[in-house]
């Protein structure tokens, strides 16, 4: 990462709210999960930048912190967009034709999950079950929950996160 | 509460608030205002009231009125007739499929009057924002009667005896592992309420998270007062994260009233509970796993023994009990274990929650005696298959279990049936399958779950479902050779028999149930190359039936691969060779002239 972002670092409220964090956390038992987290608010993602300090803030190697951050799958390593979509590609909702949503959503955003538009307006993701599986389909815009989604209603939704 | 002429439940369960409730709740305060009733009538935000797909509900009490699929602009009749006026409203009233009736009361409805609620006793009854109302619904009784009146190994026995067994997936009895965590030598001990709910299509552990979060953390206390913790952890999704907030606001009201702390109760026990919030991960949801991530590592498996009740949590002795075997608990110290005993069948004592979700009329959580059959679940409280359709399998156990046909409708669901079939229960999962699921199709679905989750620690699991998977693959691609169904036989059993963890050695459920009730659907793409159900995109041909073809030309302007030709006012052909199968020229055709095969 730039080493741009180093020399503001003393400026920048993130930076020092981050170091709340690890204060807070430093001496509990099993904290690398919930500081990743945290830190991944802050920031929106977790450059390699902020996995060594969170590494080094709370005394266990930066491999230990790379290797969690890699392990699951909603630690994020790319910076997102400003609205992310989540598509559920759990069971209720594949029987009820999410195969279909996820075509229609690819074709009109251009990319495909895991991927960020060019405009960086959206994030698309799937994810496996957000528990509202009797409205199935299912479609989450940063919070807000769209059941019972069909390919012909998607762009609506999408037209109101700008 | 008496103070309050009525009360209006809100529902605000996942499903309801996808279908608006919040709008339909802030109607229903501006009104009550307007009237001037906001003393009168108490406004209750609920947890999941169970019939998602007839959202978003109100239930006014007293009596017990349901209103379904209220939209904001309903409230103000709902205030003036009947809060005010005393006159039910009927059209917003749930109508009987069969006689067409207007059913006015919860408890009339078939989806409720099959069913008998422990685990989900307070989900959609109280506001689980408030202590007050859990109190008032007999909480933390049952955790002043084991601090006060029992020994750790009275409540213990009261468990054993009950014969309730684990509602997380494996069905250990609870009981036993309850002794075996207070028996192990060592200190501290632990106690861990695994809320992961990985399998897809459940929802019950968040629904009672979200709906009832005290009775899970009252639970957790009388489990740490009967195993000998002093801490607690529960492990949540971190998908979920309105269960979080309320559990977090639960957590912060025990403390304030002493029911967590220190010598709860006036007692020399002191408990106290922590959340941890998962990344998204399935495998976590595996007890061993799950302790790795919570210690902050990767949520890798190890093997078993030892079991966690020995060495679990930094390698201490650990309890771990899903959130509905929890839920449970609190009813059973009270009610005693004999009560318990006289639900459910020889084996299965109590109830389950079922997920009931996928190709059927009422989805939704309901919780039945154990051996309720299937055919009741799907057809009484489920409501059967929409649109005239024939049920074809029931999915239960998700990615670990199996599907069971038409033909086994009648099967009790406890553990022993399930498994005999080659289903589990698992977590309690129904998803209900129709003529228009392809088999082949939803095993590849799974197949592409477990491969996507398997953490790649064993060669079995991230090897070999990668192998299955690639067959599958080519199976709904039209590219399946002779041989393949004994192929994928092989290697389920194989992987079964030498994975490290559950995960693996339940990832070929899906494929093998499949193959042993559907095998004609597998033979149909191998040998030829079609998808009966008419999923599989690549098996499907589409072709112009002539008679009907008036040569429009719309067709053709809207395919994306110039695969249709025809002269102006003559009869159309598609070249298979170049049809994408997007289905468009289907939509458009004026004429229907378009048949899909
Ligand atoms: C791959 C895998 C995933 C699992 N996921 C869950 C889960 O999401 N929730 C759960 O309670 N148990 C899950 N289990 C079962 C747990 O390992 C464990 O048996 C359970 O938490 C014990 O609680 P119980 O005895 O109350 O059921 C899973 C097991 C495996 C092998
Ligand atoms: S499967 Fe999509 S919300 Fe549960």
């Amino acid at each position: 990462m730039g080493n741009c972002q180093c020399t503001t670092k003393a400026s920048d409220p993130r930076w020092q709210k981050l170091d709340e964090i690890l204060a807070e956390w430093r001496d509990k038992p099993g904290n690398v999960i919930p500081v990743l987290h945290k830190a991944q608010e802050l920031f929106g993602y977790l450059p390699r930048e902020v996995q060594e300090y969170v590494a080094a803030g709370l005394g266990v190697p930066v491999t230990e912190v790379y290797g969690v951050v890699t392990f699951y799958s909603l630690f994020t390593m790319q910076p997102k967009g400003r609205h992310t979509i989540s598509l559920c590609m759990g069971t209720a909702c594949y029987v009820k034709g999410a195969q279909a949503i996820l075509d229609a959503l690819r074709e009109q955003l251009g990319v495909g999950p895991g991927e960020t538009t060019e405009d960086a307006r959206f994030t698309f993701e799937v994810m496996r079950c957000m528990g509202a599986c009797g409205l199935a389909p299912v479609l989450v815009v940063d919070e807000d929950i769209y059941g019972k989604v069909t390919p012909e209603g998607l762009a609506e939704i999408l037209e109101k996160y700008e | 509460m008496e103070r309050f002429r009525g009360h209006v439940l809100v529902c605000a369960g996942a499903g309801c608030i996808s279908s608006g409730c919040f709008e339909v709740e802030k109607a229903l305060k501006a009104s009550l205002a307007k009237h001037n009733l906001t003393e009168e009538f108490r406004v209750v935000e609920t947890g999941c009231i169970g019939t998602c797909d007839l959202g978003p509900l109100l239930v006014v009490y007293p009596g017990g009125v349901f209103y379904q699929k209220v939209e904001p602009q309903d409230v103000e009749e709902i205030v003036t007739e009947h809060l005010i006026g005393g006159q039910v409203v009927k059209r917003l009233l749930y109508k009987d499929p069969k006689s067409g009736e207007e059913l006015e009361k919860i408890d009339q409805i078939p989806f409720y009057s099959k069913q008998l609620r422990i685990a989900l006793r307070n989900c959609g009854q109280i506001d689980p924002d408030s202590i007050e109302e859990y109190i008032d619904k007999d909480g933390y009784k049952a955790l002043e009667k084991a601090l006060k009146e029992m020994s750790p190994q009275d409540v213990i026995q009261q468990i054993k005896d009950s014969g309730l067994r684990g509602r997380g997936g494996a069905g250990f009895p609870a009981g036993l592992k309850w002794q075996f965590t207070a028996d192990a030598p060592g200190k501290p001990k632990y106690v861990v309420c695994n809320a992961d709910e990985g399998d897809p299509g459940a929802f019950m552990d968040r629904s009672i998270l979200e709906g009832d979060p005290h009775s899970v953390i009252e639970a957790m206390t009388i489990a740490g007062f009967a195993v000998g913790a002093e801490k607690g952890f529960v492990y949540v999704r971190a998908e979920y994260p309105l269960a979080v907030q309320r559990l977090t606001k639960a957590l912060e009201q025990a403390r304030q009233r002493g029911y967590l702390g220190e010598k709860i109760l006036g007692s020399d026990f002191s408990f106290d509970i922590e959340i941890r919030v998962g990344a998204g991960a399935f495998v976590c949801g595996e007890e061993t796993a799950l302790i790795a991530s919570i210690e902050g590592q990767r949520g890798e498996p190890r093997p078993k023994p030892p079991f966690p009740a020995v060495s679990g949590l930094w390698g201490c002795p650990t309890l771990i009990n899903n959130v509905e075997t929890f839920a449970n608990i609190p009813a059973i110290i009270l009610n005693g274990s004999g009560w318990l005993q006289e639900i459910g069948t020889e084996k299965s004592k109590g109830t389950k929650v079922f997920a009931i979700a996928g190709n059927v009329n009422n989805t939704g959580l309901a919780e039945v005696p154990m051996g309720t059959t299937l055919r009741e679940l799907v057809f009484d409280v489920g409501g059967g298959i929409p649109g005239g359709k024939k049920f074809k399998a029931a999915q239960t156990g998700g990615p670990s279990g199996g599907c069971i046909p038409e033909e086994f409708l009648d099967t009790p669901l406890d553990y022993e049936s399930l498994s005999k079939l080659g289903a589990i229960m698992g977590s309690g999962g129904l998803i209900v399958m129709d003529e228009d699921n392809c088999m082949v199709d939803v095993a590849r679905f799974f197949l592409e779950f477990t491969q996507d989750e398997s953490c790649g620690k064993c060669t079995p699991c991230r090897v070999g479902t990668r192998r299955m998977l690639e067959i599958l693959t080519r199976l709904t691609k039209g590219q399946g050779e002779d041989g393949d169904i004994e192929k994928l036989e092989a290697l389920g059993n194989l992987i079964k028999s030498t994975a490290l963890c559950g995960l693996g050695q339940s990832a070929p459920n899906p494929v093998l149930s499949t193959i042993k009730y559907f095998r004609d659907e597998y033979e149909a793409h191998i040998y030829e190359k079609r998808c009966p159900a008419g999923i599989c995109q690549s098996l499907l041909r589409y072709e112009i039936v002539a008679e009907l073809c008036q040569g429009c030309g719309l067709c053709v302007r809207v395919c994306p691969t110039k695969a249709i030709s025809g002269q102006r006012r003559e009869v159309h052909v598609i070249d298979q060779e170049l049809c994408s199968k997007c289905g468009n020229c289907l939509s458009k055709c004026p004429f229907g002239a378009i048949r899909k095969y």
